[in-house]
């Protein structure tokens, strides 16, 4: 047995030549043995290409022009587009928008910090309370734009529970301006706090155990040995998350299209390039938004490469 | 001395811990009452006939919890069988596309020392930073350029586009499998094709079940995409957000068609949590 297992790594120690000299190969294949690597990774590069870096340069491309996304010709216009973007007061004022959800973030962050911590530690149901509070993450996007459409409707799930608190005057959550992008911003803790809080409970479950035993020997209570393990072991993955919120903030697309449309000054970045892109034909104005956009998050992950640069992570 | 010193503090200390396991326990409940209480009061709705739906409040569970007639509206009038067989045939092939690109690039990745390996990683790497929707704009003249707009094929392509996510994930379990594996086989005179055919995709089986599973619950999710390219057929998400329209207020109907969509994802995440939080949980921070 031993023996049988171990003969194919003798058979490889014996003869490391057999593996240096392949590579260089023979040609009596029909093709060079150094294009088999190539011939593996060509379908997945290929895609990539075809369908993330040629359209990422047509909009550089697009973006000097004043193409409509019709016509034969595409006119140069130099900066024009950029220009607009950052003087339209239509265009950079719904960057304010992100602001909502970027605090919204700070919110999410410090509940799931709470709920990783206590779920971390034994608790009666653990599992389901995990459970229930993952599963939004997991749900389709329409069906929880329904869902709030509904807990938001004037005399809706909110409204009433409200009532029974007293609140006899509640306002329009997603009918006033005012409060319109709080209502979606919450909404969109709501739906993504369970991935953070995976994320939280995945990197306090890594620390190891004996490290709060011999706190807790120490005299620590919850609060010092929160203070003094959990934050330094996963203080890394939170810097990480909050730098993931400002490109994510930026980026917030799905709640506010499906249940607004962007309506009552609830329009994100996003919706607003869409919208100048397909619904206003303005290609050119609309790609110069994206390039914006995406000049953006390059920057923001660039700084968090400066700032963590050797994020490893594994929280497997 | 030392007993009548320690049995105040060790009460004090027990007392202590009461609250603060009742503040844990509360907390808790209200999290889980925050999640639920959404999504129970949809499946209040769904059961309720309009007249019901009228005159009784968003709290009030329905009279007659076997009343199916919204589902069968939101099911039939609501075109979510053609959204279940569209998402089905293009979940299908785009998943059967990522496995075998996305386990054939990270062979060719991991396994072989070639020019350009670096650069290949990079590609992959910043393509997970350009944003999605966004660069809708230019990728649109692209599909519509190709005449795949209005067409199935469109996403299925756009899908099978492996990301990185998929291909980290191959890369990471194919490091455990032995590469003396390989070579013994290469010993006997297997090439390289019969090598990743016959040992390292069979091997890789727990890593493809992850990005199934994973893809598949984003593919199920995705909205933006079949909207964009496939407006005169609905996947499940399109389907569903139609229902804006012509069930303008009948929300009961509408709670049906949001539970319909939302079902399966939770019939997929009881049996799958393990998998689901492991593939999530290992792609996400990188």
């Amino acid at each position: 047995m031993a023996i049988k297992d171990s003969a194919p790594a003798e058979a490889v120690a014996d003869r490391p030549e057999g593996r240096t000299r392949r590579p260089s190969g023979t040609t009596r294949r029909r093709y060079p043995r150094r294009l088999t690597p190539y011939l593996f990774i060509a379908a997945a590069v290929s895609l990539l290409l075809l369908f993330t870096y040629w359209p990422a340069a047509n909009l550089f491309y697009y973006s000097v022009t004043d193409w409509d996304g019709l016509d034969q010709t595409k006119h140069f216009v130099g900066a024009d587009n950029y220009v607009r973007v950052f003087t339209d007061p239509r265009i950079f004022e719904v960057f304010f928008v992100s602001l909502y959800y970027f605090g919204a973030s700070f919110v999410q962050i410090a509940i799931a910090l709470y709920f990783a911590t206590i779920l971390s530690q034994s608790t009666r149901f653990r599992n389901f309370f995990r459970g229930v509070l993952f599963f939004p993450y997991l749900i389709n996007g329409v069906a929880i734009g329904f869902v709030f459409l509904y807990l938001f409707q004037p005399g809706g799930t909110i409204d009433t529970v409200l009532s029974w608190a007293g609140v006899g005057d509640p306002p329009q959550w997603l009918g006033d301006p005012e409060v319109a992008n709080w209502s979606l911003a919450g909404t969109s803790v709501w739906r993504y706090m369970g991935m953070n809080f995976v994320l939280f409970l995945g990197a306090i479950q890594s620390i190891p155990s004996e490290l709060y035993e011999a706190a807790e020997l120490d005299g620590a209570n919850k609060w010092q040995q929160f203070r003094a393990i959990i934050l330094p072991g996963i203080r890394r993955i939170i810097g990480l998350m909050f730098i993931l919120s400002i490109a994510g903030s930026l980026s917030v697309f799905e709640i506010p299209f499906i249940m607004t449309g962007g309506a009552n000054g609830t329009s994100t970045f996003v919706i607003q390039t869409i919208q100048t892109a397909f619904t206003h034909r303005q290609v050119g104005t609309a790609s110069a938004m994206a390039v914006v956009l995406l000049a953006i998050v390059l920057l923001v992950t660039w700084a968090q490469r400066k700032l963590f640069p050797d994020e490893k992570v594994d929280l497997t | 001395m030392t007993t009548a010193h320690h049995a105040p503090e060790s009460g004090l200390l027990r007392a202590r811990r009461i609250t603060a396991g009742g503040a844990k326990y509360l907390s808790l409940v209200i999290a889980a009452a925050v999640t639920l209480v959404p999504l129970v009061t949809v499946v209040f709705a769904s059961f309720k006939t309009p007249a019901e739906y009228g005159s009784t409040g968003p709290m009030t569970p329905p009279a007659n919890w076997f009343n199916f007639a919204n589902f069968a509206t939101a099911f039939d009038s609501g075109g979510m069988l053609e959204g279940f067989l569209n998402t089905g045939i293009v979940l299908a092939v785009s998943l059967a596309g990522t496995v075998f690109i996305g386990t054939m690039a990270a062979y060719g990745l991991d396994r072989f020392e070639f020019r350009g390996k670096r650069l290949v990683f990079g590609l992959f790497l910043v393509a997970t930073l350009v944003p999605g929707v966004t660069s809708q704009v230019a990728t649109f003249q692209l599909i519509n350029g190709m005449g795949l707009y209005d067409t199935r094929t469109a996403l299925i392509l756009l899908f099978m586009g492996t990301d990185i996510i998929a291909i980290y994930l191959f890369i990471q379990f194919m490091q455990s499998i032995p590469a003396s594996l390989d070579e013994a086989a290469m010993l006997d005179g297997a090439n390289r094709w019969t090598i990743y055919w016959m040992i390292v995709l069979p091997l890789l089986r727990p890593a493809i079940a992850t990005v199934v599973i994973i893809k598949g619950i984003a593919i199920y999710n995705e909205f933006y995409a079949p909207f964009l390219y496939l407006p005169s057929e609905g996947l499940i998400s399109t389907s569903l957000f139609r229902f804006k329209g012509p069930f303008g207020a009948q929300w009961e109907v509408i709670s049906a068609g949001t539970l319909i969509v939302i079902i399966p994802t939770l019939v997929a995440f009881l049996f799958l949590q393990r998998w689901i939080y492991k593939g999530l949980t290992t792609g996400a921070v990188k």
